[in-house]
């Protein structure tokens, strides 16, 4: 099965991505640029971290309105897995094929850092073959990057199982001094619906390597993979 | 030419950190209490079109697509600087 890794103008993240899934976890990994319209031939696609069109409006805001867009929303109708790493989580927020939206950080300051982070949901194609849970420690790098949604979707999220990741202390615990950004409830990441789209802000692509601090973002791919698999 | 002004704001009770380190910087620069700063876009459009009433229900729906995000920011928009 290929896994499209979605490139924008402005994309930065795509090459790690491309070797953390080529090389770490031996996917058939192609580059797919934004003007390609359908995707059918793939069975996942993958947006990469950057700053896609310049981050000009909003985060993401942009890029919802390419070509390549209309095949990630037809991936993920189809139910096939659409996974969206931080500027790829907002792009696919402002698409609405993940609810919510993004603000500045609290701080309002970038963070660039490594944050610790709780496997909170269940039953799901990208960390189900990790344990409700599990600690993952990996970076996060940006700006915008504040999750919030009105009171009765974050309600909706919380009820469904569908907050993906949180943000917490090393021991698990979450509390305001873990949550990096001012994100609603500490989110960090959230499935759809249907729980084969999510969006995470850490980046498990720059998590991959031991001489770079560390591989709980290949146990995050490698998780996926074998989710893929069934 | 039809002169459209948008103003997108994030909604109020949003907190709003880039308003508030401008707020901080202008405490330095004058005495005078200064409560809350919030800071906005200002996006100008011009349409190609007589219509008044054409082109204020097609900036509200640029708007509501793409200027502003629903979740968060709230809009308005003017036509010969009256709102519409």
């Amino acid at each position: 099965m290929k896994v499209a890794v979605i490139r924008f103008p402005g994309s930065n993240c795509d090459a790690d991505l491309f070797h953390a899934l080529k090389f770490k976890v031996g996917v058939n990994a192609e580059y797919v640029w934004w003007g390609k319209k359908s995707l059918d031939e793939y069975g996942a696609a993958v947006l990469s971290g950057g700053f896609s069109f310049g981050d000009y409006l909003r985060a993401g805001a942009i890029a919802r309105f390419t070509p390549v867009m209309e095949g990630v929303a037809h991936l993920a109708a189809a139910g096939k897995p659409v996974l969206g790493i931080c500027n790829g989580f907002q792009i696919l927020v402002e698409s609405h094929l993940l609810p919510g939206a993004f603000l500045h950080n609290a701080s309002h300051k970038f963070i660039c850092s490594d944050v610790h982070l709780k496997v909170e949901a269940g039953a799901n194609v990208f960390t189900g073959k990790l344990n409700k849970g599990d600690v993952l420690r990996m970076p996060i790098a940006h700006m915008e990057g504040r999750y919030v949604a009105d009171e009765a979707t974050i309600k909706k999220l919380e009820a469904e199982d569908r907050i993906l990741l949180r943000y917490c202390a090393p021991d698990g615990s979450v509390n305001d001094g873990s949550n990096p950004n001012g994100s609603t409830n500490a989110i960090a990441g959230v499935l759809s619906e249907k729980r084969n789209v999510a969006g995470l802000m850490p980046h498990p692509e720059r998590a991959c390597e031991k001489i770079l601090g560390g591989e709980d973002g290949a146990r995050f791919f490698k998780s996926m993979i074998e989710g893929m698999k069934g | 030419m039809m002169k459209v002004t948008v103003t997108v704001m994030l909604k109020q009770g949003i907190l709003d950190p880039q308003g508030e380190a401008v707020r901080q910087a202008l405490r330095t620069l004058d005495p005078v209490k200064i409560a809350n700063v919030r800071i906005g876009k200002v996006i100008e459009i011009e349409v190609d079109s007589p219509d008044k009433a054409y082109v204020a229900a097609a900036a509200k729906k640029m708007c509501e697509k793409l200027l502003a995000n629903p979740v968060t920011e709230d809009f308005t928009v003017e036509i010969g600087g009256k709102l519409v």
